[in-house]
C-alpha cells in the first residue's frame, strides 16, 4: 500500500446543499449529524460513498449527503443496494431506512440481504410510527397503539428488530439512540468497520406522531437505569453505580438481577464475537418494549465471507479454470457444421 | 410427409422426400425432450434445415400416464428453407396411450403412427380414459399404424448391463430415437458420443442408452416393419459456421455480447420463473465472462438489484415472466425516473395470473407499453425467431445504455423452446454499442463553481449523463420524487413537472430517428393487404405468405422489432394499404397501437391457444382478405363493425387527413 495520505474533510464537505426538511424537533437530525461528524474520521471518500434509501421519513437521508445516492422506491433499498455492493466492492454503499420501509413492506429485501451478508451498512431509524403518511401504526408500534387506521388500539404484535436481524443471520447487529450522540456515533463507527452486513437499530423520536416513545428509557434521568449498556468482555450491569446486571435465569434466559443480591460472577459476560446467536437473542428478549431496561450497543459481531466476495471469487475461479471469456468460442460451444 | 420418387414398397428400399415434420410424445418422466433434443442435432449435423417446438406440461410429475402428464416434442425437417415446426405431424411416436390419445387429432389421414406396443395394458389404456384399445378397434385405421413392443426390446437390448429391469426401461427413448433415427438417416455416432459425454463413459445408465439406442436401429434396419427407409437432402445454405439454438440461449448470449460490446459486466438480478428461467441458468454458467448472476428472494429484488448495479455502471438486466412483470412495474417505473440504463426480459406466456405456465402467449404488450403508473414511456423490442433473440438483446441493450433508459425485451414461451440452425455472425460484425461515463463537472454553480447537473440533457439523445460512484466532484443524488430540469434536485414545482413529463417522453420517441425505417416486403409489388406482425410470428407470416403467393395472389409483410417507438415511417408505409392484418397471440394488441397512433384500419387475427399460429391459419385469414378486396364485399370500418359503403385507398386516405385535423 502506498502513503497516499487521506485529504482531510469536515462535517461540512459531507452536508449537501439542500435544506433539510424534517419537522423541526424530529431524532432525524441527530442521527444526521453524527454520520456527517463520523465519515471525516472515517479516512473515507465521499465519491466512494453511497446511501440508498426507500421511502418515509427516514428516506430523504440521501438527500443531505455530500455523496452519491439514490432515494428509491418503499422498502426495496436493501434490494438496489445489494445491486451496486454486489457490482462495486470498491464502494462504502449505506442503507438508510425505518421501520415501516424495511419491516414492514421491505421486511423481505432486509433478511435477505442481511442472511446474504451484503457489504451494506443498515441503519434503521425505528420511531414505531408511519411518520409520512401522517400517524398510522407501524411493525414496531405496541399493542394497543391509538392511532388514525387504529381507532381502538392496534393488535398487530410488534417485530422485535434486534430478534429479527438475529434470526436472519445477520453477522452484525446494534441498537443505539437518538439522543446519544457519542454512543451513536461509535455504534456507526463499529458498523461501517464490519466486513459484511451491518444493522443498527436506533431508537428515534418522531415528536409529531409518536412524542416520547422511548422517553421512559433514553431520557436524560431514565437513562442510568434503563439502559443497558452492552461492552464486549465486560460483565453485563447497568444503574448509576452500576448496581443492577444481567444473569442467565438458569432456562437458557436471562434476567435482571441486582448485583448486590447474586455477586458479580454471576453476572453474564458479553460476547459479541460468539457464533451461536443465542445469548444475543437473550440480550434481544431482556426487554419487550422501550419501557423495561433494554441493551443497547453491539449484540453480535462475527466474521464470515461477505457475499460480494464470495461472488467475486467464483468470478475469479472461473477465469483461472475456463480463461476470459471469449464470445467466438461461446457461440461454437454446441454441436456446429460448415457449409461453403 | 410428401415424396419426390414414387412409393417403394420392397423392403431395404430408400426413398427421398423433402420435409418431414415428427412428434415425439409420452409421459414427461419418457425423456421425450431429450429425445427431441437429440434428434435435432442429429438433423442440423445432416444438413437439413430444421425447427421445434417443445410442448411439456407444467406440473414436474403429472401422474404417470395420465393425459395430463404428457410431453411432446415436435421437428420439422427440410431440403429446403423452412421457418416453422410444421402445423400438422406426418409422424407420430406415441410412448404410451396418454400420447397417443392427447395428439392423434393432430395426425392428417395416412399420417404414420409409430407406437410402443408394450405400454397398452388394460391399466394404462385406462388411465387415458380408452375404454377399448384403440389398437384392437378401428379407431386408427386412417393411419399407417407400426406397433413396436419398445418396452421389451429395450429390456432386452440392455441385459448385459445388468441394470434392474425398472432402470433398463428408462431407456426406451432411446430405442425411439434410435428407431426414427435409422428411418430418417440421421447419424448416429454425435448421439452415441453424447451419450457417453451426458451420462459418462462407464456408467451402467450410459451402457444402457447406448445398447437401446443401437437397438432401435438396428431393429429399423433388419425387422422389415417399415416399407422404406427415407433419406432428406441437405437444405440449401449461405456459407458459414452453423449451431442449432434455442431462443433462451441465444437471448443469454446476446446479453453476454451486449456486456463485451458495451465494454461493462453484466449483471442479472432474477428470480426463476417459467419460461425465464433457462436465460438465468445459461449466464450462471459462464462467470468466466464476469457476469454476476443474483438469484433473488423475488422478482422485486431482482429488478432493484439490476437497477442498483446499473447505477454503479453495470449492464443491470432482469428476467422474468408472466407474473413477474406484474412485480417489476413499480421498478420499471423508478428506472424511468431515476433514467438509468435497464434491461427488463419478459419471456411471455399465458396469463392472466398463473396463466398457462409453460404454453406461449404474445399478451404482454401493452403491459410493457403502459403497464405503470404515471407518464412512463419505456422503449420496447422484441425478438422474432430463436437465433433473432441474441441480436435482439443486443439492441435493447445498445437502446438502454445510449439513452438511458430501462428497456423491455420481448420474447415469449415459444420462442425461448424452439430452436433453429443459426448461421453465426463473426463477432467482429457487432456494433460498438459502448457510452461514455461523465467525468467532469458540466454546469456552474450558484456560486460560479464548476458543478455537476445529473439531469442536464444530451441535446441530440436527450439522455442525461450518467456519473458513476467512485468519479470525484460528480457527487450526486438521484430518486424517485421529481427533479428539477437539470439540476437534479428534488422540484414540487408545478411547470417543472410537465416540462420534466414531455422531456423523458421526447427522449423515448427520439429513439425514432436513429431507427431502420420500416419497409413492407412485398415482392410483387401489388399488394393490397398487408399483414403486419411482431415477435414470435414471424415464421408462421412468412410461410403463410410464402403459400399465398405462390398460389398466384399478392400479399405484403412487415414485421416489428421496434415497438416503442415505431420506425419512424410506419405510419406511411400501413396508409399506403388498404388492409392491415394483424397476426398476433393476444386479443389485439398491436392492432390496438396502431390504430390508435396511426387511425389505420388494422385488423387483428387472434390466437390464444397456448400454441403458435399454424400456417395454414394465416395463409386461410390472408385469402379472406384478398377475396373480400375482390369481390368488393363489404369491410368492416374503423371501430370493426361492417361499413356498408366499403372502403377503398381515397377512404384510407380520408382518415389520414381527418387524423391529421
Amino acid at each position: 500500500m502506498t502513503d497516499v495520505a487521506v485529504p482531510l474533510t469536515t462535517r461540512k464537505d459531507w452536508a449537501s446543499d439542500q435544506e433539510v426538511r424534517w419537522c423541526p424537533g424530529c431524532g432525524d437530525y441527530s442521527i444526521l449529524s453524527a454520520v456527517q461528524l463520523l465519515l471525516p474520521e472515517l479516512g473515507v471518500q465521499r465519491e466512494n460513498t453511497v446511501f440508498i434509501s426507500g421511502i418515509g421519513c427516514a428516506a430523504r437521508f440521501p438527500y443531505y449527503m455530500n455523496t452519491y445516492g439514490i432515494h428509491s422506491i418503499h422498502g426495496r433499498a436493501p434490494a438496489i443496494a445489494t445491486g451496486l455492493a454486489v457490482t462495486r466492492p470498491d464502494l462504502d454503499v449505506w442503507v438508510v431506512t425505518g421501520d415501516g420501509d424495511s419491516l414492514s413492506i421491505g421486511g423481505n429485501h432486509l433478511v435477505h440481504a442481511l442472511r446474504r451478508n451484503v457489504k451494506l451498512t443498515i441503519l434503521m431509524f425505528n420511531n414505531q410510527i408511519y411518520g409520512l403518511t401522517k400517524g398510522q401504526y407501524s411493525p414496531t408500534s405496541e399493542v394497543g397503539k391509538i392511532t388514525k387506521s387504529t381507532p381502538f388500539g392496534s393488535l398487530d404484535t410488534p417485530f422485535n428488530p434486534v430478534s429479527l436481524a438475529l434470526g436472519a443471520e445477520a453477522t452484525f447487529v446494534a441498537r443505539t439512540h437518538d439522543l446519544d450522540r457519542k454512543h451513536m456515533i461509535e455504534t456507526f463507527r463499529r458498523a461501517h468497520e464490519h466486513p459484511g452486513a451491518s444493522f443498527v437499530e436506533v431508537y428515534q423520536n418522531c415528536n409529531v406522531f409518536n412524542d416520547g416513545a422511548f422517553e421512559a428509557i433514553n431520557s436524560k434521568e431514565n437513562r442510568a437505569d434503563m439502559l443497558i449498556p452492552l461492552e464486549h468482555g465486560q460483565p453485563i450491569r447497568y444503574g448509576a453505580d452500576g448496581e443492577h446486571g444481567v444473569a442467565s435465569d438458569g432456562q437458557g434466559g436471562l434476567r435482571l438481577v441486582e448485583v448486590a443480591d447474586v455477586g458479580e460472577e454471576a453476572l453474564v459476560v458479553h460476547d459479541e464475537h460468539r457464533v451461536d446467536p443465542s445469548l444475543a437473542f437473550a440480550l434481544s428478549r431482556l426487554a419487550t418494549g422501550p419501557h423495561e431496561p433494554t441493551p443497547i450497543g453491539v449484540f453480535r459481531a462475527v466474521e464470515r465471507p461477505d457475499y460480494g466476495s464470495l461472488v467475486d471469487h467464483q468470478l475469479l475461479e472461473a477465469r483461472m479454470r475456463e480463461g476470459a471469456g471469449d464470445l467466438s468460442s461461446l457461440l461454437r460451444s454446441g454441436a456446429t457444421w460448415n457449409y461453403g | 410427409m410428401t415424396t419426390k420418387s414414387k412409393p417403394v414398397n420392397e423392403p431395404g428400399k430408400v426413398e427421398t422426400i423433402d420435409q418431414v415434420v415428427i412428434r415425439f410424445a409420452g409421459d414427461s418422466g419418457d425423456g421425450m425432450q431429450l429425445t427431441g433434443d437429440r434428434f435435432t442435432d442429429e438433423s442440423a449435423l445432416s444438413g437439413n434445415d430444421l425447427s421445434t417446438l417443445p410442448n411439456y406440461p407444467a406440473e414436474i410429475r403429472a401422474p404417470a400416464g395420465s393425459l395430463a402428464g404428457v410431453s411432446a416434442f415436435q421437428i420439422h425437417i427440410s431440403d429446403h428453407e423452412i421457418l416453422t415446426p410444421g402445423d400438422a405431424p406426418n409422424v407420430l411416436v406415441a410412448m404410451n396411450p396418454a400420447a397417443l390419445k392427447a395428439n392423434v387429432g393432430d395426425l392428417p389421414s395416412a399420417g404414420t403412427l409409430v407406437i410402443n406396443v408394450d405400454s397398452f395394458d388394460e391399466r394404462s389404456l385406462a388411465k387415458a380414459g380408452y375404454e377399448t384399445d384403440p389398437l384392437k378397434d378401428s379407431s386408427l385405421s386412417a393411419f399407417r399404424v407400426y406397433e413396436i413392443p419398445m418396452t421389451s426390446l429395450t429390456l432386452e437390448a440392455c441385459r448385459p448391463t445388468g441394470a434392474k429391469p425398472r432402470d433398463a426401461e428408462r431407456s426406451k427413448n432411446f430405442f425411439a430415437l434410435g428407431l426414427l433415427s435409422w428411418l430418417y438417416h440421421r447419424p448416429i455416432i454425435d448421439t452415441e458420443r453424447w451419450i457417453a459425454r451426458r451420462y459418462g463413459r462407464v456408467s451402467i445408465v450410459a451402457e444402457a442408452n447406448t445398447l437401446a439406442f443401437r437397438a432401435g436401429y438396428n431393429f429399423g434396419e433388419t425387422a422389415e416393419v417399415f416399407e422404406s427407409s427415407y433419406e432428406i437432402a441437405p437444405a440449401e445454405h449461405l456459407p458459414g459456421t452453423y449451431t442449432n439454438v434455442t431462443g433462451n440461449v441465444a437471448l443469454a448470449w446476446g446479453l453476454l455480447a451486449a456486456s463485451q460490446l458495451a465494454k461493462l459486466p453484466l449483471f442479472l438480478g432474477s428470480y426463476p420463473i417459467t419460461p425465464a428461467s433457462d436465460i438465468l441458468h445459461e449466464l450462471s454458467k459462464h462467470k468466466n465472462f464476469g457476469v454476476r448472476t443474483l438469484q433473488a428472494e423475488d422478482e422485486i429484488a431482482g429488478i432493484g438489484a439490476a437497477l442498483g448495479a446499473a447505477f454503479g455502471g453495470a449492464l443491470g438486466v432482469t428476467t422474468t415472466s408472466g407474473p413477474g412483470i406484474d412485480l417489476k412495474a413499480e421498478t420499471v417505473g423508478l428506472a424511468v425516473s431515476l433514467e438509468l440504463p435497464l434491461l427488463i426480459v419478459d419471456i411471455q406466456r399465458g396469463g392472466p395470473s398463473t396463466g398457462l405456465p409453460t404454453k406461449t402467449e404474445q399478451s404482454d404488450l401493452l403491459h410493457a407499453m403502459f403497464g405503470r403508473h404515471g407518464e412512463a414511456p419505456v422503449p420496447i423490442v422484441a425478438a422474432k425467431t430463436p437465433s433473432h433473440c441474441f441480436y435482439a438483446a443486443i439492441e435493447a441493450a445498445r437502446i438502454a445504455l445510449k439513452y438511458r433508459t430501462p428497456v423491455y425485451l420481448l420474447s415469449d414461451g415459444y420462442l425461448a423452446n424452439g430452436s433453429e440452425p443459426w448461421r453465426l455472425p463473426d463477432v467482429e460484425s457487432l456494433p460498438d454499442i459502448s457510452v461514455e461515463f461523465a467525468t467532469e463537472p458540466n454546469a456552474t454553480g450558484t456560486d460560479g463553481e464548476p458543478t455537476f447537473w445529473p439531469f442536464a440533457r444530451d441535446p441530440d439523445t436527450l439522455a442525461r449523463p450518467w456519473a458513476i460512484p467512485g468519479t470525484p466532484g460528480l457527487e450526486h443524488r438521484i430518486g424517485g420524487l421529481e427533479k428539477q430540469d437539470g439540476v437534479g434536485t428534488v422540484s414540487y414545482e408545478p411547470a417543472n413537472h410537465e416540462v420534466m413529463v414531455r422531456a423523458r417522453a421526447a427522449k423515448i420517441a427520439g429513439i425514432a430517428k436513429n431507427l431502420p425505417t420500416a419497409e413492407a416486403e412485398d415482392p410483387d409489388g401489388d399488394a393490397r393487404v398487408l399483414l403486419l406482425g411482431w415477435g414470435s410470428t414471424y415464421a408462421a407470416i412468412t410461410a403463410g405468405a410464402k403459400r399465398v403467393r405462390r398460389a398466384g395472389k399478392s400479399v405484403a409483410q412487415m414485421h416489428l422489432v421496434h415497438l416503442n417507438p415505431f420506425p419512424p415511417n410506419l405510419g406511411e408505409v400501413l396508409r399506403s394499404y388498404e388492409v392491415i392484418l394483424v397476426p398476433e397471440g393476444n386479443l389485439g394488441q398491436l392492432t390496438r397501437l396502431v390504430r390508435s397512433e396511426f387511425l389505420v384500419d388494422a385488423r387483428v387475427l387472434s390466437k390464444v391457444q397456448g400454441s403458435p399460429f399454424r400456417v395454414d391459419e394465416i395463409e386461410l385469414a390472408i385469402l379472406q382478405e384478398i377475396e373480400r378486396l375482390e369481390s368488393g364485399a363489404e369491410v368492416r370500418d374503423a371501430s370493426g363493425q361492417v361499413d356498408a359503403r366499403g372502403r377503398g385507398p381515397a377512404a384510407s386516405g380520408s382518415t389520414a387527413e381527418e387524423a391529421a385535423l
